[in-house]
């Protein structure tokens, strides 16, 4: 495992940076570091073309998720529906601004931006062009991805339904099931998306800093 | 432990945190930036255990008004009812949803408070460079980082029974200052975990032959 004579393909482990040789290719499909065990990379076949597909379904059921009610409920013949831009601004209208924020980054403005960013960078690249600013994107998604908590949201909207039940006929709207859809495509869309692959297209030669690319030239000592 | 391992930092390399690119690290110290990317490079995390610690402590406290303070406030004819995150779980189980009440337990008490002690234990124990057990603590640091999030539930939960129960004078559920408080501990968490440097767990393994 530890370096060879062929340093070409070297890899330091992210969590325990250990060197290591990259596998042959197609030997395995999640390559894992050999001491810490974290996963070091997945065989993403495709990641474009597979990532547009799902980028473009997500998209559509985003936008249905968000512009109708998750859920609706009565209590002796009121009735009440929210979505989840009306639960936000309900909630800020409660003095609850630091909350509504915080819902509004992880379950909207996270989700919302990986959504753009990863649309941004793939469609053009599926038709051979490739988009400016793609380290800028590449580093900001990097940063996003770990706000974005729909899987914990959705899992929340279903104690909520639970427990309103015991005193409310609760009836699920269209953007509940929504939820659910976009849930199963956006997580099939972060796993489609390899952003190795990108920062391969990216030449190592960048104006002003002199040519130090170990990850070609190796490990010489 | 046997002979040390080769890692990036011992040959000289640095890895780039963004693109993953290696790059020989400089000679004379200071910064470089990533010949591909462009991103500074580190060899660790900058101040990792002392950020950990920073946002471990805020953690800690806001965990108290988070625990004690109402989360939910629920208003009817019958009067007002106050529900910390605990009495919220009592509720839950008194009203015969026992399998609700241990998914608010584990989200909202087990994980928050099992996240708080790991990563004391993980900043402590790579403060004085302890050698002992670093894949057992490699693998608390990811359960860290995979559980973590879920604790974010109960803010969700608030969130969604406080927009659509508002039904006056019949019945209407107001989020409590806990869920701004339990909603920081939450953040604050994810920040300390993103700011822990793994690899320090490793590095002292290889000391004695420097």
């Amino acid at each position: 495992m530890i370096v060879g004579m062929a340093p070409r393909a070297l890899l330091a482990c992210p969590d325990c940076d250990l060197l290591q040789r990259e596998p042959e290719p197609a030997d395995r499909t999640v390559v894992t570091c050999a001491r810490c065990g974290s996963v070091l990379y997945r065989d993403t076949p495709d990641t474009v073309d597979r990532t547009l597909a799902f980028a473009l379904g997500a998209s559509v059921l985003f936008i249905v998720a968000n512009a109708f009610p998750i859920v609706g409920m009565t209590i002796e013949g009121r009735s009440n529906t929210v979505s989840l831009p009306g639960a936000l601004v309900a909630l800020w209208h409660q003095d609850m601004q630091l909350v509504a924020g915080l819902v509004g980054l992880t379950t909207l403005l996270a989700p919302g931006l990986v959504l753009a960013g990863l649309l941004y960078l793939v469609l053009p690249l599926h038709f051979g062009r490739q988009p400016p600013g793609v380290p800028l994107i590449l580093r900001t998604l990097d940063s996003i991805q770990p706000w974005g908590l729909m899987e914990v949201f959705m899992l929340g909207l279903l104690v909520s339904l639970v427990k309103l039940e015991m005193y409310a006929k609760v009836v699920p709207g269209v953007a509940l099931w929504a939820f659910g859809a976009l849930l199963l495509v956006f997580t099939a869309m972060a796993a489609a998306f390899d952003p190795r692959s990108l920062w391969a297209r990216i030449g190592t030669a960048r104006s002003g800093t002199a040519r130090s690319g170990a990850g070609r030239s190796g490990a010489g000592r | 432990m046997s002979a040390p391992a080769l890692t990036a930092a011992r040959a000289g390399l640095i890895r780039c945190g963004d693109c993953e690119l290696l790059s020989r690290a400089p000679q004379s110290g200071g910064n470089l930036a990533c010949p591909r990317c462009g991103a500074t490079l580190h060899q660790r995390k900058p101040n990792s255990i002392q950020r950990t610690w920073a946002l471990l402590i805020a953690a800690y406290i806001l965990y108290i008004p988070a625990n004690l303070l109402p989360m939910m406030v629920t208003t009817s004819p019958q009067g007002t009812a106050n529900d910390t995150i605990m009495s919220g779980v009592v509720y839950l189980l008194s009203s015969g949803s026992w399998p609700l009440a241990l998914l608010v337990f584990l989200a909202s008490i087990t994980i928050p408070l099992a996240k708080l002690v790991s990563l004391t234990f993980l900043a402590w124990s790579v403060q004085r460079r302890s050698t002992w057990q670093p894949e057992q603590r490699a693998r608390i640091y990811r359960m860290v980082e995979i559980v973590g999030r879920w604790s974010m539930l109960d803010v969700y939960i608030v969130t969604i029974m406080a927009a659509l129960v508002q039904m006056q004078p019949l019945a209407a559920i107001d989020a409590g200052p806990a869920a701004i408080a339990f909603g920081a501990v939450v953040v604050l968490t994810l920040l300390a975990a993103n700011s822990f440097d793994p690899r320090l767990i490793w590095d002292p393994l290889g000391d004695h032959d420097d």
